[in-house]
């Protein structure tokens, strides 16, 4: 049996939840965001990453009704939403300053929304220490927000958001101040949620790990502006710019100029060294400037000369050992320093290569990403 | 803490002897059994006991009452409103001669107050009471009670709101649930200033009272014009008690408050971390 895809927004068909239509926001005379245009699909884990001030929260809040738009329209299922009240919107938002009410016990912090809605008492019982199960906060349940830790209050923020089953749920950073593996565990159970429920997510986050472990689509921003939008792989396999390969993961980027003859370029990089190869869809001219980005995982690093489409040689300057992989940072004549990564099968006592030690390194023509700008 | 030398203990001493003195010799003097003022002559709580057979004095204190709690409720509520317009409005034009119109009253002599109120209430033909010391002391003292408030409000994170209007309040239940009790501390300590203020006026009362609605404080003056009786005395002790009370309950609250402030800061910067 074939396994349908989640991908809406490949169809044309499907109508997207959110809808951004030339959205700017400004403050003063200071543009947070610059005519955004995005789609988000009902069911989507969307995930908004970017450098810190580049918009991600003036985002959600004009989403969550807090902020109005200078000019465009945010359609939600169709429905141009600038003249429904935060508390109308079946949006509900995690606060990255947590906002929780400090009169409150964590019970009734989490319980707020639902009592709101006047549901019956049974009914917000047993939801709320479900939530409360949830975000492990049994022990704290009596406690006031200011009695607990930066992580705890984290999770009252994130229960007290995912409390009323919200048609869209926004997270600003919502697991920044969790330990990694209750960090992990609160990622898995998110998705968990997101599958029984069908809550659409859009979350923001720094952790681009994360971002790539959640999400169905994720959004890269600078300054006000959306990058790229994409899948997870596709950011990662094929970025757009160098911005964005830089952005998500360790990248080497090297400088040059082209020629291409069909799809294969060969870029000029430094004097004396054979030009590096790498296939592109794109047309590009003659000596244009582009950059190639190799993912250090994808370079291979040997004692003897390889045969490869792509072989430079260097010498160790640094070992980086992270447990599972080593990154040898490999410094080339021509000065460039070029990062390679190797897994480390076997014991590090039997570590085939130390400082100052000459390598080879090699890459073959598709592992390179070839970008224009 | 540090030590304290000879020089600051017997200026501390002067210092606290010049404020209370009188009053300490006003307190031991109401418990005087003798009916001359001046003359000591052992312990009685007689004066009381006249005291609360003194229809007079208990009408006035009763008026003294009425006008306190009327006035700084009706203060509470528009100095509390005041001080929303002024934190939550930012900048709207004419921002700076409202606040500077809020806080004048604060700095004008009561006397230019009170006449202005008194012919104002001739002005409009208003039979001057109770009802027109309550209109004067709630014109007052709703100055204090915003300036108490609005440096409460001006640290008070708005995303509390905006989180409560998230999850479904209205802006009112919005102000219910949240910003009120958060606030209360404040709101309290501005009530209680608010009160012991109304309590303490003689100047704007004595302008706007009319012949059936004497204060406390009217009252003890114009007794005094005849001659200072050991009621008189006690009757100002009760009302220093009074006082003493808000004062104290005041100062509790507003320490209260600055602690759970520096608290919430705490707070923000480890939520943020
Ligand atoms: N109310 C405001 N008035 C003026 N400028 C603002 C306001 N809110 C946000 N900004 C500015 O807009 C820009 C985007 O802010 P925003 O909070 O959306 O950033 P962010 O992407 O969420 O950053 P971070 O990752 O640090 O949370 C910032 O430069 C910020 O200074
Ligand atoms: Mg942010």
């Amino acid at each position: 049996m074939p396994q349908t895809v989640f991908a809406p927004w490949e169809n044309p068909d499907e109508k997207p939840l959110i809808q951004f239509r030339n959205v700017t926001k400004k403050f003063g005379d200071f543009t947070a965001i610059a005519n955004l245009d995005l789609d988000i699909y009902a069911q989507e884990f969307f995930a908004l990453l970017g450098p810190s001030g580049c918009g991600k929260t003036t985002l959600m809040r004009m989403l969550a009704g807090f902020e109005m738009p200078t000019s465009g329209k945010i359609l939600l299922g169709g429905e141009d939403i600038a003249a429904v009240p935060p508390n109308k919107r079946p949006v509900n938002m995690m606060f990255q300053s947590y906002a929780l009410f400090p009169h409150l016990s964590v019970w009734d912090n989490v319980a707020f929304g639902l009592k709101r809605e006047g549901r019956d008492k049974s009914e917000i019982e047993t939801r709320v220490s479900d939530m409360i199960r949830l975000t492990r906060l049994e022990k704290f349940a009596r406690r006031k927000p200011h009695q607990l830790s930066g992580g705890q209050r984290q999770r009252v923020a994130l229960a007290r958001s995912l409390a009323k089953a919200p048609k869209l749920l926004l997270l600003d950073e919502p697991l920044g101040a969790l330990d990694r593996k209750l960090r992990e565990e609160t990622q898995f159970e998110l998705m968990d949620i997101q599958e029984k429920t069908g809550t659409t997510f859009v979350i923001v986050t720094h952790d681009q790990e994360e971002a790539m472990t959640v999400a169905s689509r994720v959004a890269v921003m600078d300054e006000g502006r959306l990058v790229q939008v994409s899948t997870p792989d596709r950011i990662y396999e094929n970025p757009n710019s160098v911005y964005v390969a830089d952005f998500i993961g360790d990248v080497n980027i090297i400088e040059g100029s082209a020629n291409q003859t069909g799809d294969k370029v060969l870029v000029n990089w430094a004097e004396g060294h054979s030009p590096l190869v790498a296939t592109t869809a794109a047309v590009l001219q003659k000596d244009q400037t582009c950059y190639l980005a190799i993912r250090p995982e994808k370079i291979a690093i040997t004692a003897e000369q390889p045969d490869a489409a792509n072989v430079v040689q260097g010498e160790i300057l640094d070992i980086g050992y992270l447990g599972n992989i080593s990154t040898y940072h490999v410094k080339l004549p021509s000065g460039h320093v070029i990062k390679a990564q190797s897994a480390n099968t076997r014991r590090i006592a039997r570590r085939s290569f130390t400082w100052e030690d000459k390598v080879w390194l090699s890459w073959s023509d598709t592992a390179a990403i070839l970008l224009e700008r | 803490m540090r030590r304290m030398s000879g020089f600051n203990i017997v200026s501390l001493t002067f210092g606290l002897a010049f404020l209370y003195l009188p009053m300490l010799i006003l307190v031991i003097y109401s418990f005087n059994a003798s009916k001359l003022v001046t003359v000591w002559a052992g312990f009685s709580t007689r004066w009381y006991g006249e005291l609360l057979r003194n229809e007079a004095f208990l009408d006035a204190a009763l008026v003294t009452l009425k006008v306190g709690v009327i006035s700084s409720t009706l203060a509470t509520v528009l100095g509390t409103m005041a001080a929303f317009l002024l934190v939550r409005l930012g900048r709207f034009s004419g921002r700076t001669l409202f606040s500077g119109m809020i806080y004048a009253p604060l700095v004008m002599p009561d006397v230019i107050t009170g006449l202005a109120l008194l012919l104002l209430f001739i002005g409009i033909d208003m039979d001057r009471g109770v009802t027109t010391i309550v209109l004067a002391h709630t014109t007052f003292a709703m100055c204090y009670v915003s300036v108490v408030v609005s440096s409460r409000l001006s640290s008070f994170d708005t995303s509390l709101e905006e989180a409560a209007l998230d999850l479904g309040c209205t802006p009112w239940s919005a102000f219910r649930l949240v910003t009120l009790p958060i606030i209360a501390p404040a709101v309290i300590s501005g009530w209680l200033l608010a009160f012991t203020l109304s309590l303490d006026d003689l100047v704007i009362a004595s302008f706007t009272a009319g012949p059936s609605s004497t204060t406390l404080p009217m009252k003890i003056f114009s007794a005094v014009r005849l001659g200072v009786s050991p009621e008189i005395n006690a009757l100002s002790t009760l009302m220093i008690g009074v006082v003493a009370f808000g004062v104290v309950i005041f100062s509790i609250l507003s320490k209260r408050n600055t602690a759970l402030k520096l608290q919430e800061e705490r707070d923000a910067v480890d939520g943020r971390t």
